[in-house]
């Protein structure tokens, strides 16, 4: 693997090469996040969109500074409507205990639901438009805390779990394919929400310029410390050239690449301590006795069961530790490219290719799915590049023009999907415990 | 008495017609997805890309059908390219069955790990769609757009409300009630039918009363590709070709199969038209409706809207959810034919 990346370094640029080994790491947290929960205990989540969704709006949340105009319009609209949901929430649980065997019991809920919903309406909608008219251009939106940006891959977490926290409470006690089909379903709605609720996170106009926790280049390249590095570095290279001006510009040149480097390696560190401390954590879990009754519940529920094990409190905890794993990944993605697109949230891109990882990688290893996230993400990254060749390669019989020809490469992309479909179905068939299988250790 | 037939042109024109087209393309969706998961015993995820293959099968014979000047006047060529294009994705399904499912079937896998297979099944149909016929919008509809254009009807009744109907929309439902009749018609008299019913209520007995559980499979997806085909073009003739809507089916679909009851074929139809119609009456502005019925100092100031037509994924899913919790197996009990 890591002659690949040298590969790529020598062959395309040392930038990118560190990139597409940044977004690797992320992937592997993402890929030990859901290996935590079908690894471990077979649980089924198709929703790991969403939950990167909800990381990249802590890293938001966390970040920006707040809008103190839009607060002062609409902040007191907004605290009552969220107070009066919070009232809403109550009330429907004290109802539920109150009423549990009365029939009537839905039909009362449902009138406070509705009831709760018109009176946060009343505030709620005005509030909106207020803060959506506040400088829309560049703001027009809450804004967030104003603290460094590296707290939010803790709240990141933190949201993730809850949503998931509910979501497993009404559907994990039953059939395994529904709690797929209401990830699927939560997913798209956080989608949603975070692309139409302008208040919450400017929606499709998107936030950018989020703070960093590394160094800016543009920084870098004027701190005397920086430059000195990288003339240090290169003295061969600058030592070869012996007009001065000449050596101004090509070390000028080598610092604003220089930099691009050193913010990449920043954050390359940062992400690999947070890569191994989960990576630490997972494992030390999964071979302690917490781990053994995971697998005994995963291998045989009814056996599990029956030794007095609460499945579906141990399923519980173990999707919401997963969905908080893969929030923190979400919370590192936004990090990292510093905006935040909610329409960028694709299915395939979020949730399927990281179970082709989990899957490729070996479900249960989770150095496996570390591994999985690497090889996958990086097959993904290249295998536009190199279909597009094969292509060229294949149809050079056939005249520039051709109508065949031109369409294959037009749909260069979409050999993406082909290769990591077949990738799955082909691992599953043949390997289906992956390249590292899991490992079980007998004492 | 004329302000309530407009109203009520209203709720016809914008929430009635459009909710039963929706909601037939819906239930012939979720009663491929019932089939599948009676029989074979897994949610298939890749169905609605099926949907889109079946659906970019039909554009295809409809452009030779068109290229050699062949039509159907007033119809859409697709009807007439739409056999042709069963047949194709049918022999799609039989060959992903044979190199792909049937392996775990004989395996005895879980059902997540086929749901997971599903999944790779979906990328590859995704990739096949994209490559053949990319991923752009295709309108494939010829013919006349229009049965009842909403001037005539305003014309002929003197109202001022008008009411618009859409050939193709006409074509959904009446589609829609032959496929669903034969298909009940097959399950309930016909010999094959019956064994189908058996099978997917008790595999084991059925197996020692000799049926044969190849032929029902295969039976299973003949149905399912002639469903996924027709449920796919309809919805493309209504709205528009676009290889990317087909995924974002996949969740009304499921949410139909599941209110109605999972593995019931008229809990699939039923929960078709109770997505469909709970999707649009939420989303809809009323404002017009309330314009006719209240007097004019009453009139609403807003949209009368609950919910913006953004979040037509919220209500099925909620629907989903409630269903879930109120009532786990469905409207009607699921599980079997």
């Amino acid at each position: 693997m890591a002659s690949m990346f040298l590969l790529v370094g020598f062959g395309q640029s040392w930038s990118l090469s560190l990139s597409i080994l940044n977004m690797c790491i992320i992937s592997a947290v993402m890929s030990m996040g859901i290996n935590i929960q079908w690894g471990y205990a077979g649980i089924f989540n198709v929703g790991i969109m969403g939950f990167t969704a909800l990381g990249g709006l802590a890293a938001v949340l966390v970040s920006y500074s707040p809008v103190g105009e839009a607060w002062r319009v609409g902040g007191i609209g907004m605290i009552i409507s969220l107070f009066l949901l919070i009232i809403t929430i109550v009330a429907v649980f004290f109802l539920n205990r109150v009423f549990r065997n009365s029939s009537y019991k839905y039909w009362i809920i449902g009138l406070t639901i509705i009831i709760g919903l018109i009176l946060i309406n009343l505030f709620f909608r005005p509030a909106v438009q207020a803060i959506e008219n506040v400088n829309p251009a560049v703001t027009g939106f809450l804004g967030g805390l104003g603290l460094p940006i590296i707290f939010s891959w803790i709240v990141g977490g933190l949201f993730a779990a809850g949503v998931a926290f509910v979501i497993g409470k009404i559907t994990l006690g039953l059939r395994s394919d529904y709690l797929a089909i209401a990830t699927l379903g939560i997913s798209e709605i956080i989608i949603t929400v975070l692309k139409h609720e302008d208040w919450l996170s400017r929606g499709v106009k998107n936030v950018i310029g989020l703070k960093r926790p590394v160094p800016y280049e543009i920084d870098l390249q004027k701190t005397d410390w920086f430059i000195s590095l990288i003339s240090y570095l290169n003295s061969s290279k600058l030592g070869k050239v012996s007009d001065s001006l000449e050596s101004e510009k090509l070390l000028n040149q080598l610092v604003i690449e220089g930099s691009s480097i050193f913010v990449k390696l920043n954050y390359m560190i940062l992400f690999t301590i947070v890569l191994l401390f989960i990576l630490y954590l997972a494992n030390k879990a999964q071979f302690s006795p917490w781990g053994r009754m995971m697998r005994a519940i995963r291998d045989n529920e009814t056996s599990a069961n029956a030794m007095g094990k609460n499945i579906v409190k141990r399923h519980l905890q173990v999707f919401v530790i997963g969905s908080a794993v893969v929030g923190i990944a979400g919370a590192m993605l936004i990090t990292q490219s510093g905006l935040f697109t909610p329409a960028s949230f694709l299915p395939l891109r979020y949730t399927f290719l990281i179970w082709v990882m989990v899957i490729v990688g070996g479900s249960g290893n989770n150095v496996g799915a570390i591994l999985g996230g690497f090889v996958i993400w990086f097959v993904w990254i290249e295998a536009a590049p190199v279909s597009q060749y094969l292509i060229e390669i294949l149809t050079a019989a056939l005249h520039d023009e051709n109508k065949f020809k031109l369409h294959l490469i037009d749909s260069v992309p979409y050999f993406r999907y082909l290769i990591m479909g077949s990738v799955l179905l082909l691992i599953m068939r043949y390997r289906p415990k992956g390249i590292l299988p899991e490992k079980v250790r007998h004492s | 008495m004329v302000d309530l037939v407009n109203a009520l042109i209203v709720l016809l024109n914008y929430i009635f017609i459009p909710a039963l087209s929706y909601g037939s393309q819906l239930a012939l969706g979720a009663l491929g997805v019932s089939f599948i998961y009676a029989i074979l015993r897994f949610a298939n995820f890749s169905h609605g890309d099926l949907m889109s293959f079946g659906a970019m099968m039909t554009i295809l014979f409809t452009w030779v059908l068109q290229s050699y000047g062949i039509s159907l006047g007033f119809l859409p060529t697709a009807i007439l390219a739409l056999p042709l294009a069963i047949f194709a994705t049918i022999l799609f399904c039989l060959v992903t069955d044979k190199f792909v499912f049937r392996h775990y079937r004989t395996k005895k896998s879980t059902p997540v790990v086929l749901a997971m297979i599903s999944i790779g099944v979906m990328f590859v149909i995704q990739a096949i769609v994209r490559i053949i016929i990319g991923p752009d919008d295709r309108q494939f509809f010829d013919g006349q757009k229009f049965i009842m254009k909403a001037k005539q009807f305003k014309e002929i009744t003197g109202l001022s409300e008008g009411l618009a109907i859409k050939s193709t929309q006409v074509i959904t439902i009446f589609v829609t009630i032959i496929l669903v009749s034969l298909l009940f018609w097959f399950l309930q008299r016909t010999r094959t039918g019956k064994s189908m019913r058996a099978f997917s209520d008790n595999e084991d007995l059925a197996l020692l009363s000799g049926i044969n559980p190849d032929k029902v499979v295969f039976i299973t997806w003949l149905i399912v590709g002639a469903l996924a085909t027709v449920a796919g073009t309809l919805y493309g003739l209504d709205k528009s070709f676009k290889p990317f809507t087909y995924l974002g089916l996949v969740l009304p679909i499921f949410a139909s199969a599941i209110v109605g009851g999972i593995g019931n074929p008229i809990g699939a139809v039923v929960g078709g038209y109770v997505i469909a119609f709970s999707e649009i009456m939420v989303t809809y502005a009323y404002k017009k409706f309330f314009i006719y019925l209240l007097p004019q100092s009453l009139e609403p100031s807003g949209l009368v809207q609950l919910l913006s037509t953004d979040y037509k994924f919220a209500v099925s899913f909620s629907i989903l959810v409630i269903v879930l919790l109120i009532r786990p197996s469905g409207i009607f009990k699921g599980r079997t034919l």
